[in-house]
């Protein structure tokens, strides 16, 4: 028998302890809480850092003059002659203007790497298209070259300016100062596909590809996620063939994406025969790696339904059909979706099954079905981050933004979704 | 069947001291059953929940099964309109029949059954959706309203006869959660009857209702008995002498005693009931 002051003195001192413990408990919490925020905050420093230059383009504004005799070409409407004439020779000239000594051979080369190499294509495309401006001058909008466009960025950064000449880099400070180079929204990364020089690529193509890619295998792996887990959670017999199946989806939710891709290879361009590199076998591929993630959120989301609502329907005289469409299919809806969300999130990021099903394709187009070839965001990235140029560092960075925002975009919406779906009881 | 002494005085001891299974004191018959049952056993796997139970319920009487927990009072109610026959590990055997006709033939639609045999649960448990569509909900499936005039009546009878009409006419497109404990059970009831069961059955509908709401749940059950049968289940043997005519006592699967209430709660003939009744177990 202890007294009960000795008592109250233990209980005491066990309190003290358990508080200590509950202190130290919350520090490693906040710890790891911290640990993560920092590592977040790393992550989108660097991205942030590095890509916001990639939403900025560099232009040239000059005076061309369309001069026939320049480019030898007396009849623009000539399609002899427009394939024969020579459309750099007015930009060089535009740019003589300023610089009225650079005139030897190695001085006009270095000139016309000072616009982009899609500017002579500009000038005959605006031929093309009005013959009749053949003779007077024109003030054209050129995309400046990679390397001037990396160096305006990136003023002052040594490394950014190795490509350029000295010559070329005191031409490009001159520009700037005059106000015929400038900088601006990069409206080109918006509106193009890929391309091989960096300032004139464009994301557009890959997220248009992302969406095609997405919208197949929403299509496809909703429908048939839901279908099986209510078919598995509310019809299936329990007995050894409902076991092994729910082992397999389970098993089938840890297989390496890229397996999938192998399986895509093999049946959907393999056996089926379907192109390569096009967003239905990407959708198809996406939609067999989310299925199982969908079943088994699905099967959570339906099992989460309580019983007493199960029981009131069944009371009242619904069939089966009945309580699982009028009352567990509803209540089960906003898990299910935020479920599909989640899978659907993870097959967006995923690129290694699309590797092997030929979406790592150069393509220049924006793809305009799901039967043309197309590329989807992470393969795009995974391009451009493997690309030798300085431009495309910046395009890896403002691609990877891009994703996320989409990711954002997509969580929000199943956020929003579960919101207004969701009903208590 | 022995029959009840009724000379015996109240404070002498009942006569009946073991079970014998299949055998039950009291008058567990009728010459007008509703619900014939006869030898009924269940199962729950290798368990023997109900053990050769036969008890006739009467038309449009309200009989209470008492016992304690575990007994199979629950288990017994429930297959009378065969809710147990989701619980794939559930075996029924022996001959249950209402108004003549096998409950458990595979013949028999339990849609049917079960739009005949209605069903009150322990937990309030309103559909999340309107005051309106949870009562609209049975007629709608059963497609018992033709127009929506017709459905608005049975929604307004059902309430009215659930003695929630006033409290609800104002706000049946409100939320059915929204409401207080007490009103959602009488909804559930409302949500009930609305589809004109023959039978309700009611499984400890007021164990999660405090005692105001318990007595409106309670009078409601008086005026209900007018027109259905109602076989309910209770903890409370107040509330079983206040709303039964009859009642069953269960004890571990058997039914042991079944008699007027009033025979039940102030001579029983059985030893345990009478151990029950006095409080010394359960």
């Amino acid at each position: 028998m202890t007294d009960s002051g000795s008592q109250a003195e233990l209980v005491r001192r066990s309190l003290k302890r358990r508080y200590r413990k509950e202190r130290r408990f919350r520090f490693y919490g906040i710890t790891a809480i911290a640990i993560a925020l920092f590592s977040l905050v790393i992550l989108f420093t660097d991205i942030v850092s590095k890509g916001y230059t990639g939403f900025i383009k560099t232009t040239v504004t000059l005076e061309v003059p369309l001069d026939g005799e320049l480019m030898y070409l007396t009849d623009a409407t000539d399609p002899d002659q427009i394939a024969m004439a020579d459309f750099q020779a007015p930009i060089i000239k535009a740019l003589q203007a300023y610089f009225p000594t650079a005139t030897s051979r190695s001085d006009k080369r270095e000139l016309s790497r000072m616009t982009g190499s899609y500017a002579s294509n500009q000038v005959r495309d605006l031929l093309e298209k009005q013959p009749d401006l053949l003779g007077t001058t024109r003030t054209m909008e050129f995309l400046a070259h990679d390397a001037v466009s990396v160096y305006v960025k990136h003023a002052g950064d040594p490394g950014y300016s190795i490509r350029l000449t000295e010559q070329q880099q005191r031409w490009t400070d001159e520009l700037l100062d005059k106000g015929v180079i400038d900088t601006s929204f990069n409206d080109v990364f918006f509106s193009r596909g890929d391309s091989r020089e960096p300032s004139n690529a464009g994301i557009l193509g890959a997220l248009v590809g992302s969406l095609l890619t997405m919208g197949i295998t929403l299509v496809i792996a909703f429908p048939v996620g839901v279908a099986a887990a209510v078919y598995l959670e509310e019809f299936a017999p329990s007995n050894r063939i409902t076991d092994f199946i729910e082992v397999n989806i389970n098993n089938l939710a840890a297989v390496p994406s890229i397996i999938f891709g192998l399986l895509g290879l093999a049946v959907f361009i393999g056996v089926f025969g379907l192109p390569r590199s096009v967003p239905v076998v990407g959708g198809l591929v996406l939609a067999l790696m989310t299925l199982p993630t969908i079943i088994i959120s699905s099967r959570a989301a339906i099992k989460s339904v309580p019983p007493s609502i199960r029981e009131a329907a069944e009371g009242i005289g619904a069939s089966k059909m009945q309580v699982v469409l009028h009352h567990v299919f509803p209540l089960a809806m906003p898990g299910m979706l935020t479920g599909s969300i989640i899978g659907m999130a993870q097959a967006l990021g995923e690129t290694a099954p699309l590797l092997l099903i030929g979406m790592v394709a150069f393509i220049v187009e924006v793809p305009d079905g799901f039967f043309s070839s197309a590329t989807v965001l992470p393969v795009q990235i995974f391009i451009w981050a493997g690309s030798a140029e300085q431009g495309f560092v910046e395009l890896a960075s403002a691609g990877i933004m891009v994703l996320l925002a989409f990711l954002i975009t997509m969580n929000a919406l199943a956020i929003w979704l579960r919101k207004r779906l969701e009903r208590r009881w | 069947m022995p029959e009840a002494t009724p000379t015996k005085a109240p404070n002498e001891r009942p006569a009946e001291t073991v079970i014998e299974e299949g055998k039950t004191v009291g008058a567990p018959f009728s010459s007008d059953p509703k619900f014939k049952l006869r030898d009924v056993e269940v199962f729950y796997g290798d368990t023997r929940a109900i053990r050769n139970i036969s008890l006739d319920i009467t038309r449009n009487e309200v009989i209470a099964f008492i016992g304690p927990s575990g007994c199979g009072k629950s288990t017994f109610l429930r297959c009378l309109n065969r809710m147990n026959d989701s619980i794939d590990i559930c075996r029924i055997k022996g001959s249950l029949q209402l108004d003549g006709e096998d409950i458990y033939d595979p013949k028999r639609d339990v849609v049917e059954l079960r739009a005949r045999v209605g069903m009150v649960f322990q937990k309030p448990n309103p559909f999340p959706k309107s005051i309106y569509d949870n009562v609209a909900y049975g007629p709608r499936i059963h497609g018992l309203a033709n127009r929506k005039s017709e459905l608005d009546d049975i929604v307004e009878n059902s309430l009215r006869k659930a003695g929630l009409w006033d409290e609800a006419k104002d706000r049946l497109d409100a939320m059915a959660t929204s409401m207080s404990g007490g009103q959602q059970q009488r909804l559930c009831i409302a949500r009930a009857i609305a589809v004109s069961p023959e039978v309700v059955l009611m499984d400890e509908p007021c164990s999660a209702l405090d005692p105001i709401a318990t007595a409106r749940i309670e009078e409601l059950i008086a005026e209900l008995s007018e027109s259905y049968t109602i076989v309910i289940v209770t903890h409370s043997m107040q509330q079983a002498a206040r709303v039964s005519n009859r009642t069953a006592y269960f004890h571990l699967g058997h039914l042991v005693e079944v008699n007027d209430t009033s025979k039940v709660f102030t001579m029983p003939e059985h030893q345990l009931t009478e151990s029950y009744i006095t409080g010394r177990f359960g």
